[in-house]
């Protein structure tokens, strides 16, 4: 088994008349690589997709995989800070990142000749980041900064980060993204090089490129570029299940705002936890979501928005393919006439009839119909084709799974949604906060404020 | 049906395969009542995107501040007899996706579907009826009005979006830009249905409509859609010009007090409009200056320099009449000022300097090897196509594009810069920490 693999499997997509083909292979060093062909323009993605984010992270240290996130961009040795976008940039490229829950990923999105320059520098920072110091001492600024943007300013953030702290009470998911502002403050540079030698290594990284690239070159672009790289002995993540919740939570975040906001979380299975002999029940749960909020047709829209005009916005939220278990959400702001308890209310009201009640055929059918749509508008762009086989491959499902997805959705009935309401949608297993508003203006309080506030 | 459309991808493929070949085809024509049309056949995907866009943003408000933006989002509320719930459950049966949006200049409605016939047909027939034929229901109204006060009220808990709102009102004054799309909670109290019917039927005509079709659809069926979309329309007249905008006299700030962590921090002025001898010139400078993300200068000196903020940028957006030119950053408060000046000497150094060869020769590289990228869907063909057929711009102008960012000169920067770009008048808004003693110079 010296060198590469090889093609291990080659498929043509299901969809009608793209053509394209998806292939995967391993390097030798543990890199995978996926290529997705698609030649409607002269133009590619290169992702690299770490199996690391958040939820790897332990008490103490949260942020940090983004925090490194933002160091990938500060320096090698063949190339110091600054010169990473710099060389991108001259050839045309769009880059960034992104760090979630379960992972750090880097992108270069070019004309397809210029493969090379993003192999080139993915490679050299996947082993040999040099975290300066003096970098790092500016940039964690920079994520505190980013953190006061996205979060503490905004209060709907603010209110989801607690909420999401007080569902879970062992699963990494409590923690956010972006990390608690203590922590950033107290992380160092020795943290991060550690967080860097346990995690980035050719045998914990995805490499996808889609576009209009031959996958035998790609192929041996990474080996020439990736191929040297040395692997390293990676131990998994602790498991760290969240514990059985034995009732239900509730919260106030009280926070400068003008409207209240709602929101309720079912500990619900994903894909990757869902039991062998209830493996389709993550598959019920995104129709029941759809059921709920696929479109202004769905009973969101047009039951709690529209009919009752009990809220101005409200959404439902789930997905199956978190690593870990997960929340069913729904969240909105009530109608000005209208308390959050009312919107709670009325949420309930129509949990309570995925219970008691089949979803109606043409409802399931318009369901699946947008399922069959999105398919193919999804094909339209290469990025968002990447984002999918990333991710897949990196909380350890295939990227095949991305064609399953689909097939397991048109296989749910009825009574398969009704099982997953009946089953999740009780209150031993849910969490609710409520965001309180406090006058933005202490001189000047609005109106909603404290006569609208529910004690629970 | 699958292989032959995937013999079909092949040739494509082969097609763009060839360098010079990247480009969509625009074609163009008129309708019989007045509608232009841009079209591109992109067939390698069995979706198509219909798009109409009007001269109805909110820079036809008025008085009526925010009755563009909910003449637009009453028009799938009921049409031809049908009500919300039937257009959108109409649509949605058959994975159609409608939406609709309006800003300062347009309003638009949009349409992706398959091309399936069974799907698209039913589809496109009930856009046509919103389009055409909208109710304008007195509950719904009452309702999507609610909603739009609500969304105001929101507005007030977002430092972004009160620096906005203030920092259109010092640039544009008088000027009907200087109104948000959203409007005002007492305008938008104040609409009534009537005046949302004389809106639509005043600016909701053909004369004053582009229709914009990407996808894999034929030339004949594409001008079936056209003809069939606008000439259910009255013919009706464009829209009047607006007004020239006024160059600002004597520099303004505008402190709001916000209990944010951050300062929220925009600087600027009136920037350019779409047809402008100086955009190219000014484009790419202000690609240098602020415009390319972590390598531009700004963000070089405000993030990469000094940490002080997450998102430090300048950008024009090119408008019917000069759209904002905006600098900006958000910050912790006690390093508010500290970030300002770093920012104000960035650009007056930028101006008295210009752009070095190197810095010029890197944004000429960017914009010109990266131009592929602008182009490398549906959905961003038709948003060239819209931004083409709106604002009248050569049908060539993706074509030309390139050569015209590669023929920009240090000097033409220079001279652009300093004839048009005025930090001594620029307006500041500053949302969120407390107020200094004295607040406006």
């Amino acid at each position: 088994m010296r060198g590469l693999l090889g093609l291990v499997f080659v498929m043509f997509t299901a969809v009608a008349g793209a053509g394209q083909t998806t292939h995967e292979y391993k390097l030798d060093n543990g890199l995978k690589l996926i290529v997705k062909e698609d030649h409607r323009a002269p133009v590619m993605v290169s992702q690299v997709w770490y199996k690391v984010g958040s939820s790897y992270e332990h008490n103490g240290i949260t942020g940090i995989s983004h925090v490194l996130e933002h160091m990938m961009f500060k320096g090698t040795g063949k190339y110091p800070a600054g010169t990473f976008s710099r060389i991108v940039a001259e050839n045309g490229g769009e880059d960034n990142a992104f760090t979630g829950q379960d992972y750090t990923a880097y992108f270069q999105t070019m004309e397809a000749s210029r493969l090379p320059v993003s192999f080139e520098l993915e490679a050299d920072r996947m082993r040999n980041l040099t975290l300066p110091r003096e970098e790092f001492l500016k940039e964690v600024q920079v994520v505190m900064e980013e953190r006061r943007m996205r979060t503490e300013d905004n209060p709907q953030a603010l209110a989801y980060e607690r909420f999401k702290a007080a569902a879970y009470i062992t699963n990494p998911y409590r923690n956010p993204i972006i990390g608690w502002m203590s922590d950033l403050e107290q992380l160092k540079i020795d943290d991060l090089e550690r967080w860097y030698a346990q995690w980035y290594a050719p045998n914990n990284a995805t490499l996808v490129v889609v576009g209009d690239v031959d996958p035998e070159h790609v192929l041996a672009l990474a080996k020439k570029h990736f191929g040297p790289l040395k692997p390293s002995t990676i131990e998994a993540a602790k498991d760290r299940p969240e514990l059985e919740q034995r009732g239900i939570k509730r919260l106030e975040v009280r926070a400068p705002a003008e409207l209240p906001y709602l929101m309720m979380g079912y500990k619900v299975p994903v894909v990757l936890t869902a039991d062998s002999d209830t493996d389709w029940e993550p598959y019920a749960l995104e129709v029941l979501a759809g059921v709920l909020d696929g479109g202004t047709s769905a009973r969101l829209e047009s039951e709690v928005v529209r009919g009752d005009a009990v809220a101005t916005s409200a959404g439902a939220g789930y997905d199956a393919y978190d690593r870990l278990q997960s929340l069913f959400m729904l969240s909105g702001t009530p109608a000005k006439d209208h308390t959050v308890k009312d919107l709670e209310t009325e949420f309930r009201k129509q949990l309570r009839r995925l219970r008691e009640e089949r979803v109606p055929n043409d409802e399931l059918a318009r369901v699946k119909a947008q399922i069959r749509a999105a398919k193919i508008y999804e094909e339209d762009s290469i990025f968002y084709q990447a984002m999918q086989i990333g991710s897949m491959e990196t909380i350890g499902l295939s990227w095949k799974e991305t064609e399953r997805f689909y097939e397991r959705l048109e296989a749910i009935t009825p009574e398969q949604v009704q099982a997953v309401a009946r089953k999740y949608f009780s209150d031993t297993g849910l969490t609710v906060a409520e965001l309180v508003p406090q006058p933005i203006d202490p001189a000047n309080p609005p109106a909603s404020a404290g006569a609208d506030a529910q004690l629970h | 049906m699958k292989q032959m459309l995937r013999v079909g991808t092949i040739v494509v493929g082969l097609v763009f395969s060839g360098v010079a070949a990247a480009l969509p085809e625009i074609q163009s024509w008129t309708t019989g009542k007045g509608a232009r049309v841009l079209y591109v056949h992109a067939s390698e995907l069995p979706m198509v995107d219909v798009r109409l866009v009007f001269d109805a943003g909110s820079a036809r408000d008025r008085e009526q501040s925010g009755i563009a933006r909910l003449t637009n989002a009453m028009l799938d509320q009921g049409a031809a007899g049908l009500d919300a719930g039937e257009i959108a459950g109409g649509m949605e049966q058959r994975g159609a996706v409608l939406s609709g949006g309006s800003e300062r200049d347009t309003a638009w409605l949009a349409l992706r579907s398959l091309t399936d016939p069974e799907l698209f047909e039913p589809a496109l027939e009930l856009f046509g009826k919103v389009i055409s034929q909208p109710d304008f229901p007195p509950e719904d109204f009452a309702r999507e009005q609610r909603r739009m006060l609500a969304g105001l009220q929101y507005q007030k808990q977002q430092p972004r979006s009160i620096a906005s709102r203030a920092f259109f009102q010092q640039l544009y004054d008088q000027h009907p830009y200087a109104s948000d799309p959203t409007g005002t909670e007492e305008t938008v109290a104040a609409l009534t249905v009537d005046e949302l019917e004389a809106f639509y039927r005043r600016y909701y005509v053909a004369s004053n409509a582009v229709v914009v079709i990407v996808g894999d659809v034929p030339e004949a069926q594409a001008r079936q859609i056209a003809t069939g979309l606008a000439d259910n329309l009255e013919t009706g007249e464009p829209a009047a010009a607006l007004p020239a905008v006024d160059t600002l006299e004597a520099q303004q700030k505008v402190h709001l007090e916000h209990p944010s962590a951050q300062s929220h921090v925009m600087m600027g002025q009136p920037g350019v409009q779409r047809k402008d001898p100086d955009y190219f010139p000014l484009y790419v400078g202000n690609h240098i200056l602020g415009g390319s993300g972590l390598v531009s200068r700004i963000s070089e000196e405000i993030r990469e320099e000094r940490g002080l903020a997450y998102s430090a940028y300048s950008y024009f957006v090119p408008m019917e009449r000069k759209g904002p030119y905006t600098l900006g950053f958000q910050t912790r408060n006690d390093q508010r000022d500290e970030a300002l000046s770093v920012l104000r000497e960035t650009v007056t150094t930028f101006i008295a300097e210009g752009p070095t060869a190197q810095e010029l020769d890197a944004a000429q590289k960017n914009i010109v090897a990266g131009f592929p990228i602008r182009v490398a869907s549906n959905s961003k063909i038709a948003e060239y196509l819209a931004v083409i057929g709106f604002y009248d711009l050569p049908l060539d102008y993706l074509e030309t594009f390139p050569d015209r960012v590669q023929a920009v000169t240090n000097n033409q920067i220079k001279d652009a810069y300093r004839r048009r770009v005025h930090p001594q008048t620029m307006v500041t808004v500053i949302v969120g920490g407390e107020a200094e003693a004295q607040p406006a110079l």
